[in-house]
């Protein structure tokens, strides 16, 4: 997961694409600890013959567990030169155990926020080529550039 | 009960939440988010946040206790969006004094009819008053008669 190249606000450009990466595959057990971190204890994510009895294959991933990988994304790009000041994800297709989500984006602009320099991304995750489980965006505020 | 404007308004009592470092790390390793800026503090003062923060969707982690005085339907609710909006780095530690309002009620006409909209914030402050982050909150409330599948 450190595999992500940093990039230095001095690369970003309008409409350059970010570097991809992939997650290992959702597995059950992660439905369950992110149940307990999290606090959503729905058992539409962690108990198979509950999720069945409503109309479901399984159990599903909690959305702001695939939220929190994109988040993960973020925080990495925003690197030790940034803060990530705003961060939205709109919630699309479900994800199940053994989906791997791979999390990626392009630069909108570039903009200032109280004369800080600042970057608006456009990202998405997805559990195959343009199957989304998420579409969203992010401002990162530049505070700390590296000279 | 479905929706409407008048509803614009409506909080939750505040309450308080401490973000503890074996929760952040708890939510970090769940997710498999191994960024050192959750936990090394000498490599954490390196970056922006010049010291260590919490990962950008911990604060849902926070915010399971309110009490709200809206008596809404789960079966008819679905989360469609999450956002979150920094103004300044949460702290481990930090003991924020929360509050959630209903900020907006909106219609949209689908495919399957109208849906309705219900956003929610949850604004977070630190003890001498300063906002440190909102989580907004915007859920889907489908129509009661499509509740039975």
């Amino acid at each position: 997961m450190r595999a992500i190249t940093i990039i230095s606000f001095s690369e970003l450009q309008p409409n350059v694409a970010l570097p991809s990466f992939t997650k290992p595959a959702v597995t059950k057990m992660q439905l369950v600890q992110y149940a307990q971190a999290s606090g959503d204890l729905n058992p539409l994510h962690t108990d198979d013959d509950f999720a069945k009895s409503i109309g479901m294959d399984g159990v599903i991933a909690h959305g702001m567990l695939i939220m929190g990988f994109l988040g993960q994304y973020v925080q990495e790009i925003a690197g030790t030169e940034s803060l990530v000041h705003q961060f939205n994800m709109r919630f699309g297709a479900m994800t199940k155990p053994g989906d791997a989500i791979t999390c990626g984006g392009v630069v909108k602009q570039l903009t200032e926020i109280n004369g800080q320099p600042a970057a608006e991304l456009e990202l998405f995750a997805e559990k195959a080529p343009g199957e989304r489980v998420g579409t969203g965006s992010a401002v990162l505020l530049y505070t700390n550039p590296c000279n | 009960m479905d929706l409407d404007k008048s509803m614009i308004g409506i909080a939750s009592e505040p309450y308080s939440a401490v973000v503890e470092q074996e929760h952040v790390a708890q939510f970090a390793q769940a997710i498999g988010d191994d960024n050192p800026v959750y936990v090394n503090e000498a490599y954490a003062k390196t970056t922006a946040y010049k010291g260590t923060t919490v990962p950008p969707t911990f604060l849902v982690a926070l915010g399971s206790n309110a009490k709200f005085p809206l008596k809404l339907d789960f079966k008819r609710m679905l989360h469609g969006e999450q956002e979150f909006i920094y103004h300044h780095p949460v702290r481990i530690g930090d003991k924020l004094d929360c509050t959630m309002t209903v900020t907006d009620v909106y219609d949209r006409v689908g495919k399957s009819g109208t849906m309705q909209f219900l956003v929610l914030d949850t604004n977070m402050t630190t003890a001498d008053g300063a906002l440190v982050a909102v989580s907004r909150n915007t859920i889907i409330y489908r129509q009661a008669q499509k509740e039975a599948k």
